[in-house]
Order: C-alpha cells, then sequence, then structure tokens
C-alpha cells in the first residue's frame, strides 16, 4: 500500500513535469493547429544548450534554461514565418507536407545534436541533483521537488498569460475566429507568430527541467512525442487547465505501472493511453 | 488503346528488370554489390508501399516502421518455431501486415489527418513494447539466425534475397499501378482532395481508406519479412526503427505521390546515395541527409521529382485555392 502510495505521489510530481513540456504544445498544436511533431526535439535541443552551459560555465541549469528562452523565442518567430509562408499561406495540402516538414526538422536536430554530442547521455550538475529526502517508507529525489515546482509555477503562469493580459486573449481570439480578427484590423499572422515564439521560448525552461529530472540523449525526442501528444490530446486541444490534469494523470499512470510492472512496459502508456483516447474521446476530456 | 500499349510497355520493363536482375546473381561475383542493392530494393518497396495510403489517399502513416517491424518479427517467429522457408515467412507476414492493417485502420482512420499520423506513431511504440517483452523471440536483446542452405539457381544467400526483394519491388509496383488506374485509385485521390465532397458524392470513403490501408500494410510487412535473414540477427529498436517510417515517407515525398513512378525515383536517388554516404562518411550524415532533403523537397517541390520533371502535375495542383 505504501509503496502505490509512492507511486501515485512521484506519478503527481512526474506530470507537473510533464505539463511543463507539454504547454508549449498545446499553444502551437492545440490553440495554432500546427502540426508540431518537431515540439519535444526542440526540448531535447534545449536541455543539449541548458547542458552546454552548465558545463562550460558552471550556471545552475535552471538559470542557464533562462538564459536560452530569448533565444528559443526567435527561434520560434523564424520556424513559424518558414511555416507560414510555405504551407499555410499557399493553403492546399498543408497537413501532410507539413508533418513531414516538421518530422524532417526533428531528424536534422537529433543528428546535428548526435554530431556535436555524440550519442552518450549526458547531465548537469547543481547542488539539488543527487540528494533527496526521505518520508517515512519512501524517498523523494530533490531534483523532482524542483522540477516539480518550477513546472507548476510554469504552467500556471503561461495559463494566466493567455487568459488574462490582451496579447493572451489576442492568441485564443486568434485561434477562434481568425476572420473576426482581421475585420477588426488586427494582424492574425503576427499575433500566430508570436504565440508560437512564446511556445517555443518556453521549451528553455522546459529543457533545463527535462535535462534535471534525468540525464539526456539525443533520441530521448522520440519518447516524448508520445508523451506531449498525449497530453495535448487529452486535455482538449488547447485548454492549459486541461494539460496540468492530463499530464498529471499520465504521470500517476506511468508511475504505477512503472512500479507495479517494471520499467519494460514504461514506454508503451503514454502512447497507449493517447491511442485511447483517440479512438474513443478525441475531443479530449476537457474538449473545446 | 494508348492504356493498352502502356500496359504491354509496363509489363515488358518488368520483364526486363526482373530477367537483369537474375543474370546479375548469375555474373556478377563480389557479394557487395548485393548487400547495398538489397537494401535499395527494399526502399523502393517500402515507399511504393507508403504511397498507396499516404501518396493515393493524403494519410501520412508514421508506423511504417511498426509494419516493417511486424513482418521481420512475424518471419522470425514461424522460422524459430516451424523453420518454414522464406517464402512462407512472407506470405504470412503479409497476411499479419494486412490484418495489422485492418486494425489500425478501423481504428484510427476516421481521424483528421495529423491525428491519425499520430495514432499510427503510438501503435509502432506499443507494438515495439510487446515485442521486447516477448521471450519467445530474444526479446529486448534480440536473436541470432542460423540461415538455412540456399536454393538453386543461387550460390549465396544474399543474392537469393536480392532477388526476392527485387520481385517483392514488382508485386509492390504493379498493385500501386493497378491502384492508381483503378477505381479505388480515383475514389482515393477524390477523398485526398476534398473528404466531405468526396463522401458526399458517394465515394465510400471509410472502405477505401481501409482498403488501402490493408494493402499498403501487407506490402510493407512482406518487404520486412525477409531482413532478419538478410542481417542474421533481429533486434525490436532495429526492427521498429523510426528511420524506416521517415524514409518510406522522405522518399515518397521527395520522388512525387501523384504517380508509382515517383517513390521508385525517390527511392532510387536516396536509397543509392545513402549507400555511397553510408561507405564514406558516416550513418548519421546518411539521417542528416535524407532530413534535409525531406524538408527542401516539402518546401521548395511539393510535388516532388515528378513534378519538376511534369509541368501538368503542377498544373493540376495550382488549380486549387
Amino acid at each position: 500500500m505504501d509503496l502505490l502510495l509512492g507511486a501515485v505521489v512521484l506519478g503527481v510530481l512526474l506530470g507537473c513535469f510533464y505539463a511543463a513540456v507539454s504547454v508549449g504544445l498545446s499553444v502551437s498544436f492545440g490553440l495554432l493547429d500546427v502540426p508540431h511533431v518537431a515540439h519535444p526535439a526542440f526540448l531535447v535541443l534545449a536541455s543539449y544548450g541548458v547542458y552546454q552551459l552548465n558545463e562550460s560555465y558552471d550556471i545552475d541549469p535552471l538559470l542557464a534554461g533562462l538564459a536560452i528562452t530569448p533565444l528559443f523565442f526567435l527561434f520560434g518567430l523564424l520556424a513559424y514565418r518558414v511555416y507560414y509562408e510555405t504551407f499555410e499561406r499557399r493553403g492546399s495540402d498543408a497537413g501532410v507536407r507539413g508533418i513531414a516538414f516538421f518530422f524532417g526538422i526533428a531528424f536534422i536536430i537529433e543528428v546535428l545534436i548526435i554530431m556535436q554530442f555524440g550519442v552518450d547521455q549526458r547531465s548537469v550538475s547543481a547542488t539539488y541533483i543527487g540528494k533527496s529526502w526521505r518520508f517515512g517508507e519512501f524517498r523523494i529525489p530533490i531534483r523532482q521537488l524542483v522540477a516539480f515546482a518550477v513546472a507548476l509555477g510554469l504552467t500556471v503562469l503561461l495559463a494566466v498569460y493567455l487568459s488574462k493580459t490582451f496579447m493572451g486573449r489576442a492568441i485564443r481570439a486568434v485561434a477562434q475566429d481568425e476572420e473576426a480578427l482581421r475585420l477588426m484590423g488586427a494582424n492574425p499572422v503576427r499575433i500566430k507568430q508570436f504565440a508560437f515564439g512564446i511556445a517555443t521560448a518556453v521549451l528553455g525552461i522546459a529543457g533545463a527541467l527535462l535535462i534535471i529530472v534525468a540525464p539526456v540523449e539525443p533520441t530521448l525526442d522520440r519518447a516524448y512525442i508520445g508523451r506531449t501528444f498525449c497530453v495535448v490530446v487529452m486535455a482538449g486541444l488547447g485548454s492549459i487547465s486541461g494539460t496540468l490534469i492530463a499530464a498529471i494523470i499520465l504521470g500517476v499512470a506511468e508511475s504505477i505501472v512503472l512500479t507495479m510492472f517494471g520499467a519494460s512496459w514504461a514506454p508503451a502508456i503514454s502512447f497507449a493511453m493517447l491511442l485511447g483516447v483517440l479512438a474513443v474521446r478525441p475531443q479530449g476530456l476537457l474538449g473545446r | 488503346m494508348m492504356k493498352h500499349r502502356n500496359t504491354i510497355a509496363f509489363w515488358a520493363g518488368v520483364a526486363i528488370f526482373l530477367a537483369a536482375v537474375l543474370s546479375m546473381t548469375q555474373i556478377v561475383r563480389n557479394e557487395y554489390p548485393f548487400f547495398a542493392g538489397y537494401v535499395i530494393l527494399q526502399f523502393i518497396a517500402l515507399a511504393v508501399a507508403w504511397s498507396i495510403l499516404g501518396g493515393y489517399a493524403g494519410y501520412v502513416n508514421f508506423g511504417t516502421n511498426a509494419f516493417f517491424g511486424v513482418g521481420v518479427y512475424t518471419a522470425v517467429a514461424l522460422f524459430k518455431a516451424t523453420g518454414a522457408p522464406l517464402v512462407v515467412q512472407i506470405g504470412a507476414a503479409a497476411l499479419v501486415g494486412m490484418a495489422l492493417g485492418f486494425g489500425v485502420g478501423l481504428l484510427t482512420l476516421r481521424m483528421r489527418g495529423i491525428f491519425f499520423s499520430i495514432a499510427t506513431i503510438a501503435l509502432a511504440i506499443i507494438i515495439e513494447t510487446f515485442v521486447m517483452n516477448w521471450r519467445f523471440v530474444g526479446g529486448a536483446a534480440g536473436i541470432q539466425l542460423q540461415r538455412p542452405p540456399v536454393m538453386a539457381p543461387f550460390d549465396s544467400y544474399v543474392k537469393m534475397l536480392f532477388f526476392v526483394q527485387a520481385l517483392l519491388v514488382v508485386i509492390a509496383v504493379s498493385i500501386a499501378r493497378y491502384i492508381q488506374n483503378s477505381r479505388i485509385g480515383r475514389g482515393l485521390q477524390a477523398l485526398r482532395d476534398d473528404e466531405l465532397a468526396a463522401e458526399c458524392t458517394g465515394v465510400p470513403t471509410l472502405k477505401l481508406k481501409l482498403v488501402a490501408c490493408m494493402i499498403s500494410g501487407a506490402l510493407i510487412s512482406a518487404a520486412g519479412a525477409p531482413a532478419a535473414m538478410y542481417l542474421q540477427y533481429a533486434d525490436p529498436s532495429s526492427a521498429f526503427n523510426l528511420s524506416y517510417s521517415v524514409s518510406a515517407l522522405a522518399m515518397a515525398l521527395i520522388g512525387g505521390t501523384a504517380h508509382w513512378i515517383g517513390p521508385v525515383l525517390g527511392a532510387i536517388l536516396l536509397g543509392s546515395t545513402q549507400q555511397l554516404l553510408a561507405v564514406t562518411i558516416s550513418s548519421e550524415v546518411n539521417v542528416l541527409v535524407l532530413g534535409i532533403m525531406l524538408v527542401l523537397f516539402v518546401v521548395a517541390a511539393p510535388k516532388g521529382i515528378i513534378g519538376l520533371l511534369r509541368p501538368r502535375y503542377r498544373l493540376r495542383a495550382g488549380g486549387k485555392p
């Protein structure tokens, strides 16, 4: 029983971390309808950026994540511009070629990381990594607690930004009715580009969390395709509060399966849940 | 009349191709060309099979690796359990691939494009996890296989596999060509252009998609079946490697999906480039080239090589808003 309780607690922590790596996709795929399968590849890329800063200048991984955030914002602006000019503006066939485009980008990022850093696992060093707190029967690694707190803060911050600020509301408006926004004199493409920039910028911090929680390797993004899309689809496209709930469900499910059946089944959990949600309730648990 | 002449030309081409492949296995001594050629032929079969659903119907299947891996492991399991010959292994793989295509199609083909693609990625990982936990075929560690004695008229197993893969290419291409010219192909193209309109005009869209998914799945699994014998080894992470998915889709899109010749051209171009690069540089560069060419082509040449060669494909596509 204690084992199960421990699994649930760790699962909740893990879930909040999954929310942080998925919120960006919730904006780009959920709100903007961009088939962004390269999202996890950008995430892993951010982790390697954090690793490099930590390794060369001994900067705290979280600060390093913050430092690369502006870079990722610009990266996102550029990526959306290319996507818009080549696919959305031309109209026909955007779906098929859009997915292929992002898949190609993901593969290129993977290979570039391998060529630069090799295939070995990389990890960062910080004072809170390696220690853990004991609560009676089970222990909680402090790295998990740090990741949990930052992830929760990040997700809540983004949710508040999207619902309270002017720009945030504009982003939600453009997702709902682009034409109406255009008639009101706003430029929907600029707003979408900005939103995509935000969605990518968040990955700076999320990438830091990824490498804080566990060592990373170049092809780690493949496992996160399932996790991030599972969370975003289960949440109901574009719902940030739903993202948090869905991520916690996934985290707890993974943690319980890991405890009960062992690590060899873990990779399939998120994908099986994703498939289940798609087949049974494609509009998500909190569908829009 | 025109169509009739085309058909004669096509089958004459097939006969010449097979004759060339067969005589090559009898004349050429060095085994290396067959090792390299096998991989290129395998890619042609995969790209053509992928395009039956992905190209004609516009449903981007990322689960090529799932079907491929299922083909590999059907062959492995059958060979280990009964020592079945290669032909039986391939036939069984095709049947299992077809059944899998039916299941996948039933589960996912009602979904909108991107959701279908993601569902197929999911499926590949789930099946891979099952195989990893399946002790009989070696689990995650993989399994070593001893090739049975080779059959006449071939003097080495690799040459025989080369010929067998050439036959699979011919089967895949002739099925793809048949579908393209038949009612199924026209229906698939109609639903690709506008699924709702196709449904309204009485095209049985779901049925057609299911048929395409089953045929495509059967051909991909069949193409994967000889892979274990080629390598004399099988393990889940290589049999279900995501690069099969990306390669198949990249080759089809680079060649162009409006006509069956597109995937063939794309696979020959990319497959031979990769063989050259893998020998001269490294396998990482290989994947990099694949990724860069995929991105460049989807951005700059949406209709692929055949779109560049035959502007009328571009014109036809240009009519849409």
